[in-house]
C-alpha cells in the first residue's frame, strides 16, 4: 500500500491556476488562484456542484481546455521523477512536442462519459493499440496487441473482447475500457472526471474498487472529480472542495467528513441522506449555485451561508489553516476562523487520522450467511 | 418529517391518510421489437420484458418510493401509471375503479406526472405564466385571465417560488435547475390531481438543491395529502423521504415494505447489494462487494428468480420457479425463495 494521504512527495502542484472563460472584462473567471497538490499514490478527491469550475481546472492543468477558455496564469508542475523531488516541468510551459510525448505517458485522463469517449466505429483493439503506437512507435504490432490483451484483463475484460466494437460493451465495460486506456502507457497521474457518474450505483461500486487496486498495484496518483461527495468520503485520501472556481477547503477524507471547517463544506455533507439510523429532516442548502457571470462580492457562499459576517460581503477569505490548531494538512477559506468563537457545526473534534480505504489489502472475506439458518 | 395540521384545502386531503387511491394489479408491460430486416409476420422477433406482474398501491398522504437500477423497468412503471403507455396486461384501479384508456381527460386532472429532467421538460420559448395558465384553463380550475392569474400566482407559491411575481414572466433558461423543477411540480400541481407521478424528479440537480425539492414533495404530502410515487435509483434518498419502498430488478418486484424496515432489514439478495454499493460514508470498515456481472438482459430474461445469476445465495430451485412474495415483515414482502418455508426456518427465522 502507499505512504499515508499527504507525506509523499508531490507529482502535481498546481500553483494559482486562473482559467477564463473569454477574454477582457466580458471574461467569466472559471478557476481562481487554485492551489492543488497530489503527492505520489495518493487519491485527491475534487468535489463541487455544476459550474464550480472542478473540471475547468483539470483540463486547464492538462492543456486541454478548448476556446473561448484561456489560462490567465498560475503554474503547474509536474514532477517525474520520485528520486529527484526538486526536479519539475511547467505543463503550463511546455512545448507542444512535450507536452504530447507527456499527456498519457506521465498524465492521463478518464473522461466523463465513457459512452462518447470511445470511437464508435473502432474496435477495442484499434483504440487500444493506437495509443501505444502513437506513443511507442518502435514497438511492433504484436507487441502492441499483447499489451492491449494485457491491459484489458487488468481492468477485469477477457481479452478475446478485443475485437468488441464500444456498442457490445456495456456501460461499466467501456468505462474499464477508458481506464485500461489510460493506464496503457504506465502514467505517474490519472484524472478522472466523474468517472462513474452515467452508471448504476452496483457498477459503480465495482469500477471505484477496480480503480483502488490498481492504484494498489501501479502506484500511480489519482485525482477524482465528481460532484458526488459521499464517493469521496469512501475513496479518497484527500478531499478539495470547490465553489464558484474556488477551493473553499481541502482535508484529509477523514478529517472532512467528521469535522468540517467550511459552512458549505458542512451544508455539502448535510445534503446526503444517511442510509442509517433515526430519518432526519435536512434542509440541503438555500438558494442555487451562483452563476459565474455574477458571483457574489466577497466569499461566493456568503448569500446562502448561515454564519455570513458583514466582511464576509466584502472580502474574499484566504485559504489558510484553521483556527483549531490541527496536526493535518488542511486548509480553509472562511472568515469565521478568525472569530473568538466558531458555530456549533463547524467546530467538532478532529478525529484521529487514519486512512479510509474502499479496498482492504486483507483477504476479502467470504459474505456473511444471509437470511440466517438455512 | 413531521406531519402538519394545517387546514386541508384540496381535494386530495378529503380521506384519511393512507386511504389507497391508485392501484396496479398485475402490470405487464412487454415491448415488442421490430427487426428491420423482416417483413410481414416476422417483423416483430423479440419481445422485451419490461415490466411484469408488479402491484402498487399509492395512498393518499403517503410517498411510495420505486427504486431500481436503469433497466429495472421503473420509469416503464411509471409512465403505465401515467397512462403515457398502454399496459400489455393488467389493471389500473383509481379510486378502487379500473380505468380504461378512454377517458383520459379526467384520469390526468387527477394523476399527474413530473418528469426527470427540467431542462427538457419545459418549453424553451415560453415563460412560466405560460407553462402554468395552459393547465389550469384544461383542467378548468379557474376561468378568465384575472381568476387564471391569480391561480398562477398560488401555483408559484405552493412550490415556494415567492414572490410569484419575479418568476411568471421568466423563461426557461432564466430560472436555476432547483426553480425549473419547482416550475414543473407547479405546471403537475396545476391540475388538481391527488396522485403526482415524479420520475427520479432530482437526479438531474445539484447535491445541495436536491434535498429541497424533495422536502418541498414531503410538504406537498404532509400538508395537501397528496399521493406521490417516487421513482429513483437512489437507496438513500427513498430512506429519506418514502414512507413506503418497492425494489425492482429487471422489471420484477423483489422486495417492499415500510421504507426504514427495507433498508434496516433487507431480505433480498438484490437489496442487499444495492443497499452495499451505496456510497455510505458511516460504513465502519471497508466494504467489498463482489463484481457478480450485470443486470440481464430483458429480451432473454433469466428463468425462475431473475436475480439468481448473480446471487450468492443461490439454490437450484432459483434457478427454476419464480419465487412468491413472501412476508418477512409487518407489510414487508421479499420474493425470494431463501423466505419460504420450505428452506428456512419460515418468517420467524433471524434477518440480517
Amino acid at each position: 500500500m502507499s505512504a499515508p494521504a499527504g507525506t509523499g512527495h508531490p507529482v502535481l502542484e498546481i500553483r494559482g491556476l486562473r482559467v477564463d472563460y473569454g477574454r477582457g472584462s466580458q471574461a467569466v473567471h472559471a478557476v481562481i488562484d487554485t492551489d492543488l497538490t497530489l503527492r505520489r499514490g495518493e487519491v485527491v478527491g475534487l468535489a463541487g456542484e455544476s459550474g464550480s469550475g472542478k473540471s475547468t481546472l483539470a483540463y486547464g492543468a492538462t492543456r486541454l481546455l478548448r476556446q473561448p477558455g484561456v489560462i490567465a496564469g498560475g503554474n503547474v508542475i509536474f514532477r517525474p521523477d520520485a528520486d529527484r523531488p526538486d526536479l519539475g516541468i511547467d505543463i503550463l510551459d511546455a512545448s507542444p512536442g512535450d507536452l504530447r510525448s507527456m499527456r498519457w505517458r506521465d498524465v492521463a485522463l478518464v473522461f466523463q462519459s465513457a459512452m462518447n469517449s470511445l470511437n464508435p466505429v473502432l474496435s477495442v483493439r484499434s483504440q487500444l493499440t493506437d495509443t501505444l503506437a502513437a506513443h511507442l512507435p518502435h514497438t511492433s504490432k504484436t507487441e502492441r496487441v499483447e499489451r492491449a490483451a494485457e491491459l484489458l484483463k487488468l481492468v477485469g475484460i477477457s481479452p478475446d473482447r478485443l475485437t468488441s466494437y464500444p456498442h457490445e460493451l456495456s456501460g461499466g465495460m467501456k468505462q474499464r475500457v477508458m481506464i485500461a486506456m489510460a493506464l496503457a502507457l504506465d502514467p505517474q497521474v490519472v484524472i478522472m472526471d466523474e468517472p462513474t457518474t452515467a452508471l448504476d450505483v452496483v457498477t459503480q461500486r465495482q469500477i471505484l474498487q477496480q480503480i483502488i487496486e490498481l492504484r494498489d498495484r501501479l502506484a500511480f496518483s489519482v485525482l477524482f472529480i465528481t460532484h458526488d461527495l459521499s464517493l469521496l468520503l469512501e475513496m479518497a485520501d484527500t478531499i478539495a472542495i470547490m465553489y464558484a472556481g474556488r477551493i473553499v477547503e481541502s482535508a484529509p477524507a477523514e478529517q472532512l467528513f467528521r469535522a468540517p471547517r467550511h459552512p458549505y463544506s458542512a451544508a455539502l455533507l448535510n445534503s446526503f441522506p444517511s442510509l442509517h439510523g433515526e430519518r432526519k429532516v435536512m434542509s440541503g442548502i438555500p438558494g442555487s449555485p451562483p452563476d459565474l457571470r455574477s458571483v457574489p462580492a466577497g466569499c461566493a457562499f456568503q448569500p446562502r451561508c448561515p454564519y455570513a459576517l458583514p466582511r464576509c460581503a466584502v472580502e474574499v477569505p484566504p485559504l489558510s489553516e484553521p483556527a483549531v490548531r490541527t496536526t493535518s494538512h488542511r486548509v480553509v477559506a472562511c472568515w469565521l476562523q478568525e472569530e473568538a468563537e466558531q458555530p456549533a457545526a463547524l467546530a467538532a473534534p478532529e478525529p484521529e487520522a487514519r486512512a479510509r480505504r474502499l479496498v482492504s489489502s486483507a483477504p476479502i472475506p467470504a459474505p456473511e450467511p444471509f437470511g440466517g439458518p438455512l | 418529517m413531521t406531519a402538519s395540521t394545517s387546514t386541508p384545502a384540496l381535494p386530495a386531503s378529503d380521506r384519511p391518510r393512507g386511504t389507497p387511491v391508485l392501484e396496479a394489479r398485475g402490470l405487464t408491460k412487454l415491448f415488442r421489437i421490430r427487426s428491420p430486416r423482416e417483413r410481414g409476420k416476422n417483423r416483430f422477433r423479440a419481445t422485451v420484458h419490461a415490466v411484469e406482474d408488479v402491484d402498487l398501491v399509492l395512498e393518499t398522504g403517503r410517498v411510495t418510493a420505486v427504486v431500481g437500477e436503469s433497466g429495472s423497468g421503473k420509469t416503464t412503471l411509471a409512465r403505465m401509471l401515467a397512462q403515457l403507455i398502454k399496459p400489455t396486461s393488467g389493471q389500473i384501479l383509481l379510486d378502487g375503479k379500473p380505468v380504461s384508456g378512454r377517458r383520459l381527460h379526467a384520469y390526468r386532472t387527477k394523476v399527474q406526472m413530473v418528469f426527470q429532467d427540467p431542462f427538457a421538460s419545459l418549453n424553451p420559448v415560453h415563460n412560466v405564466r405560460y407553462h402554468l395558465s395552459r393547465p389550469v384553463r384544461i383542467h378548468h380550475r379557474a376561468h378568465g385571465k384575472a381568476a387564471v392569474n391569480a391561480a398562477v400566482d398560488a401555483l408559484l407559491s405552493r412550490v415556494r417560488l415567492e414572490p410569484p411575481r419575479n418568476f411568471t414572466d421568466k423563461l426557461p433558461h432564466e430560472l436555476s435547475g432547483g426553480q425549473r423543477q419547482r416550475v414543473a411540480i407547479a405546471r403537475a400541481l396545476a391540475a388538481g390531481p391527488t396522485i403526482l407521478l415524479a420520475d427520479e424528479p432530482v437526479s438531474m440537480l445539484d447535491v445541495s438543491i436536491r434535498l429541497g425539492v424533495l422536502n418541498l414533495l414531503g410538504e406537498l404530502r404532509d400538508v395537501e395529502g397528496l399521493a406521490i410515487l417516487y421513482v429513483t435509483h437512489d437507496i438513500a434518498s427513498a430512506r429519506y423521504f418514502a414512507d413506503t419502498m418497492t425494489v425492482m430488478y429487471a422489471g420484477r418486484v423483489v422486495e417492499s415494505g415500510p421504507s426504514l424496515e427495507v433498508t434496516d432489514h433487507p431480505s433480498h439478495p438484490y437489496t442487499q447489494l444495492l443497499l452495499d454499493a451505496a456510497p455510505d460514508p458511516e460504513r465502519p470498515g471497508p466494504q467489498v462487494i463482489e463484481a457478480r456481472g450485470s443486470a440481464p438482459s430483458l429480451i432473454a430474461p433469466p428463468s425462475g428468480c431473475r436475480f439468481h445469476p448473480r446471487c450468492p445465495h443461490a439454490m437450484p430451485i432459483c434457478s427454476e420457479q419464480q419465487p412468491a412474495q413472501e412476508t418477512v415483515g409487518e407489510g414487508h414482502v421479499a420474493a425470494c425463495w431463501l423466505h419460504h418455508a420450505d428452506f428456512s426456518l419460515g418468517t420467524d427465522s433471524p434477518r440480517n
